[in-house]
Formats: structure tokens, sequence, C-alpha cells
């Protein structure tokens, strides 16, 4: 009895495994560097948006046909 | 009804990967012809303006690029020459692909109508469906008109430059379609007739595999015919210099010299189809490149002038 009691506190004692894919080393770096990628994307939109606001100035919603 | 659930596996598609499915050397191409498009247009560009245009198009053509590399995973797997690109390859799945380019087709034509005009981003916009919609999913499988009809989307950039200049059409960049137009055939065509046995192993009708080598360098010889007055045609018009001509000249007559020489090779060999597929490259780029230097060098002396 007193064994399996300690078997369970055991079991219960362990780490639970995370749950959800576990990503590989290489999987990491792949996806640390595609989300920089589009980070630096988006920001560059950002730029561009915002320059092109100041060099149409109000006319930045004017858009001939 | 049963539901079966797949297990995707996460991506290991690098930066690079994704440039890859952009086509970035069909792209400088498209960006250059669209840049000549831009700056030989009348009037003046603020460059924030040009920049963004031609990032645009750059994006859009890239989204293209990407869009056909999705649908033609089966068949690039099969050719020698394609068989290492990312989706094939097992780098990039195919569903990535697909969201990846219509996110850029449709960010690049929204972008491009907001910051430069409308219809430069309609022009963008029916390029890309053309040559998604158009040549890759309904022609290339089926004609071997396929490049002929197909090539007026590699056309259109320097319409679209044009267009994103001036906010509407003229002659000058209707000239500069029929010369890509043109150019087009003779290009490709050279290439097809050393990469027969790929084109065929992946069941493209192209015209050597459909109609032989003998019909092919025929019209490789016709369509060159054709193309060199109309390299040569913007001068003829007084669209462009003296000094363009004398190259627009120079460089048709060696196209059509190789072109012949193409037609006169022996079955089996390419070194003539290779010479004429490498020399069109530079043929094309020093007709832009000429109109884009007269431009320029017209617009210095005027300056001085002044």
């Amino acid at each position: 009895m007193t064994m399996m009691n300690g078997v369970v506190s055991g079991a219960m004692n362990e780490p639970k495994p995370e749950p959800g894919i576990k990503l590989t080393e290489q999987q990491q770096r792949a996806r640390r560097a595609r989300s920089v990628a589009i980070a630096v994307s988006l920001g560059v939109l950002v730029v561009l948006f915002y320059i092109m606001t100041l060099v149409k100035g109000p006319g930045v919603l004017v858009r001939p046909l | 009804m049963s539901l079966t659930l797949t297990r995707v596996e996460p991506s290991i598609a690098g930066v690079g990967d994704y440039i890859e499915l952009l086509k970035p050397r069909v792209m400088s191409l498209v960006v250059f012809t669209a840049f000549v498009g831009l700056l030989i247009a009348p009037g003046q560009v603020h460059p924030m303006v040009g920049f963004t245009a031609l990032l645009c198009i750059a994006v859009g053509a890239g989204a293209a690029g990407a869009l056909n590399m999705w649908y033609d995973a089966d068949i690039d797997a099969r050719m020698t020459r394609t068989a290492a690109r990312p989706i094939p390859a097992g780098r990039v799945a195919p569903g990535e692909a697909l969201a990846f380019g219509v996110m850029l087709a449709v960010g690049s034509v929204v972008v491009l109508g907001l910051l430069v005009n409308v219809i430069a981003a309609a022009l963008l916009a029916v390029t890309i469906a053309f040559y998604v919609g158009v040549y890759t999913m309904w022609l290339k499988r089926r004609t071997p008109q396929n490049i002929v009809i197909g090539g007026a989307a590699g056309a259109l950039p320097p319409v679209i430059g044009w267009v994103a200049a001036t906010g509407s059409l003229a002659v000058e960049p209707v000239l500069l379609f029929a010369i890509i137009f043109f150019w087009t055939p003779p290009h490709f065509w050279a290439l097809s007739l050393y990469r027969t046995e790929d084109y065929t192993r992946a069941g493209i009708p192209m015209l050597p595999v459909v109609a032989g080598a003998r019909e092919t360098r025929r019209q490789i010889v016709l369509y060159t015919l054709l193309l060199a007055p109309l390299g040569v045609a913007p001068w003829l018009l007084g669209y462009a210099g003296l000094s363009y001509g004398v190259v627009a000249l120079a460089t048709g007559a060696v196209m059509i010299a190789l072109a012949l020489r193409v037609r006169a090779e022996e079955e089996g060999t390419h070194t003539a189809s290779k010479q004429l597929f490498g020399f069109s490259i530079l043929y094309l780029f020093l007709l832009f490149a000429m109109l884009l230097g007269d431009h320029l060098a017209g617009g210095l002396l005027a300056h001085g002038a002044a």
C-alpha cells in the first residue's frame, strides 16, 4: 500500500507535458525569422503611408480616376 | 458523415523561401520596364509616388509568381528546372503559398489605388488576374499559344508605370507593350527548344512538344521579323532619339540573324537557341535602357538650355 502510495504520489509530482505542438529548434528559428520579416514589412507600410500623407497633403484623399 | 483530421506539420519555411516564391528575377525585369514607363511619361512625378508605384508593381508581380507556383506545383515537381522550388521541394505548404500570394495581390492593388491612382491599380489587378487566371490556370496546360497570349501579362508593367505617372493612356506605352508582347514568343520558344524533354515530361503543350522543333524555329523567325521593326518604331515615330534608333536597328539585326541561325540549326543541337535566349534578354534590356537614357539626356539638355 505504501509502495502503491509512493507510485501514486510520484506520478502526481511529475511535470505535465505542455499541450499543443512542440516546435523543433529549426522550426522555432524559421518562425522567428518569418515574424521579424512580417514586422519589418508592416513597419515599412506604416512609414510609407505616413510619408505619402505628408507628400500629398490634403490631396491624399483625392484619387483621380 | 465522417470528419477526417489531417495533422499539419509546423512550417520550416524561411524568409528566403517566400522571397523565392516571388520569382525575383522575373520581378527585376518587371520593375525595370515599369520604371522606364514611369520615367518617360510626360510631366513630373514625385519620387515617393514613383517609388510607391514601383513597389506595388513589384509586389503585385511577386504575388502573381507565388500564385503561379502554387497552381503549378505538380508540374514544377516533374521538371528539372523547377523541381527545387519551395513547394515541390516541400519547404512551403501549398496553402501557405496561396495565402501569401492572395494577400500580396490584394495588398499591392489596394495600396496602389489608395496612394497613386485607381486606373494604375485596376491595370495591376488585370495583370495579376491575367497571369494567374488566363495564362497559368487556363492556357498553359491547354494550348501551344500559351506564352503568346499569356505574354500580355508580362507586357503590361511599362503601361502601369506610365498610367501611374499620368493617370491616362497614350500611344507610347502601347508601343512598349507591343515590343514586350512580340519579344515573348521568340524568347520562350528558344528556351523551350532545349528544354523540350522537361516540358514533355510535365505534359505542357509548348510549341516544340506539340508542333515539333522545325515549326517552332519557323515561328521564332516570324515573330522576330515582327519584333525588330517594332523595336525601331519609337525612333521612327519620334518618341526616341537617334541613339535609341541606332541601338534598336543594330540589336534588332542581331536578333534576326540569331533567329535565322536557330532555323538553320540541325536537329539535336541547341547552340543557336541558347544564344538567342540569352541575347533576347540583353535586347529587351538595351531597348528599355536606351529609351530611359534618351529621355534623361533630353531632359538634361532641356534643363541646360533653360
